[in-house]
């Protein structure tokens, strides 16, 4: 069994790698050096040929040319059998253990060789003597469904290792990680590569997380190459021009000074809703969000976030409580949302907010395609209104799309959110209400669409956004509200928000 | 019926003897579809192949005048079933419940066709074993009379729940089921497992309708069975997809089937219809009970379309 020897670490390179998909060039003559027991990172927006270049060291897609050097020598890696039994490793972005089964069981289930009858015994007792050798805790007797993510993303990771691989991928290990967790994690895999154990390469976005834990940074952008060295000798700066090159950002507009005496537009008291297990429920026992201010919900993801806003858009009934728009009870009917002016960008808008396989002039036109200019219903509807009012907003909000007539799902993530904003945010607004917006999303995209939620701010609407990325929310947030177990349990001002902080009450730990 | 004196006790008694005798064939076809399930496919096509197997077994006991030739017979052909419907369904698009119903449609009307000149002759029973020989009431001798196969089904159950989770091939079946990605990952082919479980699904759906023909009610109509296949699949999902829980709630079933005729047997002689319907009723009671539309189901496959 692999797991019983010790793991060293090895070293990989690739040499001149390039990887064409018919005429569209993914990477052109990447090479990079990731020698043994370093913390590698990979950074480049999305499209930018990191997983490609990934996949083609795992042994998924086979170069069009270029070399694989494990340890110096020259491999072959044709499948990923090959890459697996060199020692290299991938800990995905999204989770691939099994939900249903307990951590031991997926341990024992992904090794090459499983005995037909599991001597469970047997195998604890050599799973115990591995993970004394690990520097993770972990239970491995409870189903994975119910471990937190970082505990999940711990596992993942402790799998490889059991699995014997000595060379790791990390893919965004930390994108669902509260802070403390990202830390805790990254740290001991710093600590693994520091004792010559492990050699990581890391995918990433995050450019604290690459100064902190990285020794070296490569930088993708088109598939090509273009920067690498020492993360010590270059700064956030330095490695966004690298990653973007020298197209033009979108900057956020100054922040309007907040009225305290702002009217408040969202009133949320003493709502329950079940939460999607049925088993528990969501509290929101007092939440007011005024006039030209943006209020972001900090929270770990399964927190009741996804069902506040379920219950906010109207999808989700509720047991209790009321929700009130300008004083108004509001029910989240059209009517109420065209009268009060509400709109709603919820998190995977391809998914949330689109008809996939309709166009993109007819999502756009979704809140206005049976009103006319003064807000009566039409009798017929226009097709060539719809046409030229989402011919206007694409325009405006420069959706990249092949034709207005194309089905929405075939546009790509940042112009679907395009879209989707270019929906919503025209006309008044006077309350929006944002999920996750960035989720997924590239550089470019990222700004601009943060450009616009602050603009929406500045322009007097009251904005809620629910955030995973703690980030986004000190970037754009006048106070933040942690949600935690299905309830708010801090409030904080901007100017007084601590990471630390934050990222305790997310945690639980208060 | 009080002839015997033991009045009213008798109910109960025939309640026990009627799950005993009446859920075998919910047994199997329970098992069968939660092995299936439990790969992440549903077939629906079970009572389609719990009325061929019974044709088949019962065609096949007829002309070797063999039982168990009968049986085997009825297992191939719901083999074959099995693979039927997990080979459609490893195509991209294809709706494994549409392709169940179509089966369930295609193995009945298949039975019927081939079942016709079988409805005369008469086949030998499968054996049972009589654990009421110690009492001399006849009710209790019938209450106890068990057939192996209901013996064989308790220990499959047993088997299946052991083998979830201390064998390989339970466990691949669990990965399978609850996650497509997490399985190819681990360099497994889904189609090819949820292949071979929807073909022992199959052969066990077999099997309970060789019971049916072979043993209760014994001989071959058209009208052999009366949803148990369908039933069977609400059983399942009942059961939480736990084979012990399917052969608890398999007996319940059998034990409302048995509320009929056991009231009408100590002379009940109005309304006892409407205990005929327990079962049917039982399935929507269960199903309601069990529902909701804020929550998922827990325990479900991951996979599973249903529940998706």
């Amino acid at each position: 069994m692999s797991a019983t020897t010790h793991n060293k670490a090895v070293g990989v390179e690739t040499i001149g790698m390039t990887m064409r998909f018919g005429a569209f060039t993914a990477l052109d003559d990447v090479s990079v050096k990731v020698p043994a027991g370093s913390f590698h990172a990979l950074l480049g927006e999305n499209g930018a040929g990191k997983s490609t270049l990934v996949k083609c060291m795992m042994g998924f897609y086979h170069p069009t040319s270029g070399d694989i050097l494990v340890d110096g020598r020259e491999v072959a890696v044709a499948s990923p059998r090959d890459a697996s039994a060199l020692g290299l490793g991938m800990v995905y972005q999204h989770f691939t253990l099994v939900p249903s089964l307990t951590g031991a069981e997926n341990l024992v289930i992904s090794r090459e060789k499983v005995p037909g009858v599991i001597d469970w015994r047997k195998e604890r007792a050599g799973l115990a003597q591995f993970m004394e050798r690990m520097p993770f805790k972990l239970p491995l007797d409870v189903k994975v469904a119910e471990l937190a993510a970082g505990e999940k993303q711990k596992l993942e990771i402790v799998k490889q290792l059991y699995l014997g691989r000595s060379f790791l991928v990390l893919d965004e290990p930390t994108s669902v990680l509260t802070p403390g967790e990202a830390q805790e994690v990254l740290g001991l895999v710093r600590a693994m590569t520091k004792a010559g154990d492990l050699t990581v390469l890391m995918i990433s976005h995050k450019f604290h997380e690459v100064t902190a834990f990285a020794d070296d940074v490569s930088v993708l952008r088109k598939g090509r190459l273009t920067g690498t060295g020492r993360v010590a000798d270059l700064d956030h700066r330095q490695m966004a021009a690298m990653m973007i090159g020298d197209q033009p950002i979108a900057a956020l507009d100054s922040r309007a000074e907040p009225k305290p005496d702002a009217k408040i537009m969202l009133k949320v008291k003493a709502l329950k809703a079940p939460d999607r297990t049925g088993l528990k429920s969501i509290r929101i026992e007092d939440l007011g969000v005024r006039s030209g201010e943006i209020v972001g919900i900090a929270g770990i993801s399964g927190n009741g976030q996804k069902e506040f806003l379920e219950v906010l858009a109207g999808q989700r009934p509720r047991d209790a409580g009321e929700v009130m728009v300008r004083g108004i009870a509001y029910a989240a009917t059209r009517a109420e949302a065209r009268a009060l002016n509400v709109r709603l960008i919820p998190e995977e808008p391809l998914k949330n907010a689109c008809a996939p396989k309709m166009t993109v002039a007819e999502n756009i036109s979704f809140r206005t395609f049976d009103i006319d200019g003064n807000g009566k219903p039409v009798s017929w509807i226009s097709a060539s209104a719809i046409r030229s009012f989402s011919a206007r907003l694409v325009e405006q909000f420069k959706v990249k799309t092949a034709s207005l007539s194309s089905p929405i799902a075939s546009l790509s993530g940042g112009n679907v959110q395009r879209a989707v904003l270019a929906r919503e945010l025209t006309g008044e607004v006077d309350l929006l209400i944002v999920s996750n917006p960035c989720f997924g999303l590239d550089f470019s995209a990222v700004a601009e669409i943060r450009a616009r939620i602050m603009k929406a701010r500045n322009a007097g609407a009251a904005v809620l956004l629910m955030s995973e990325d703690l980030d986004e929310l000190l970037e754009l947030s006048d106070r933040i509200l942690v949600m935690s177990d299905g309830a708010l349990v801090y409030e904080t001002p901007i100017a007084q928000a601590s990471v630390q902080t934050i990222g305790e009450h997310m945690a639980g730990h208060h | 019926m009080d002839a015997t004196g033991i009045g009213l006790w008798g109910v109960p008694l025939a309640i026990l003897g009627g799950a005993i005798r009446v859920s075998t064939p919910f047994i199997f076809v329970s098992l069968g579809e939660a092995i299936t399930e439990r790969s992440g496919r549903i077939n629906l096509g079970l009572e389609g192949t719990l009325v061929f197997g019974a044709m088949s077994a019962y065609a096949v006991a007829v002309e070797t005048s063999s039982p168990w030739l009968g049986l085997i017979a009825a297992a191939f052909a719901g083999l074959c079933f099995g693979l039927f419907h997990g080979w459609i369904c490893k195509f991209p698009k294809v709706n494994d419940i549409a392709i169940g119903i179509a089966l369930m449609l295609f193995g009945s009307g298949l039975a019927f066709f081939f079942g016709k000149p079988f409805i005369q002759p008469s086949a030998p029973d499968l054996p049972a074993i009589p654990f009421g020989a110690w009492s001399d009431i006849p009710q209790v001798q019938a209450a106890l009379d068990v057939n192996v196969l209901f013996l064989i089904g308790a220990a499959l159950a047993v088997f299946l729940w052991w083998a979830f989770r201390n064998t390989r091939a339970g466990l691949i079946l669990r990965v399978v089921g609850d996650s497509s990605d997490a399985a190819r990952a681990m360099g497994l082919n889904p189609t090819t497992v949820r292949l071979a479980a929807t073909g022992i699904g199959g052969a066990l759906a077999g099997i309970g309708g060789a019971y049916l023909s072979l043993y209760y009610p014994g001989s071959w109509t058209e009208g052999i069975s009366s949803g148990q296949g369908l039933m069977a699949v609400a059983l399942v999902i009942f059961a939480r997809w736990n084979p012990l829980g399917c052969f608890a709630a398999a007996l319940l079933f059998g034990g409302a089937g048995a509320l009929g005729p056991a009231l009408q047997s100590v002379g009940v002689t109005q309304g006892y219809y409407l205990f005929y319907a327990a079962p049917y009723i039982l399935t929507l009671v269960i199903m309601i009970a069990t529902s909701s539309p804020s929550r998922s189901l827990a325990g479900a496959p991951g996979e599973l379309s249903i529940t998706k």
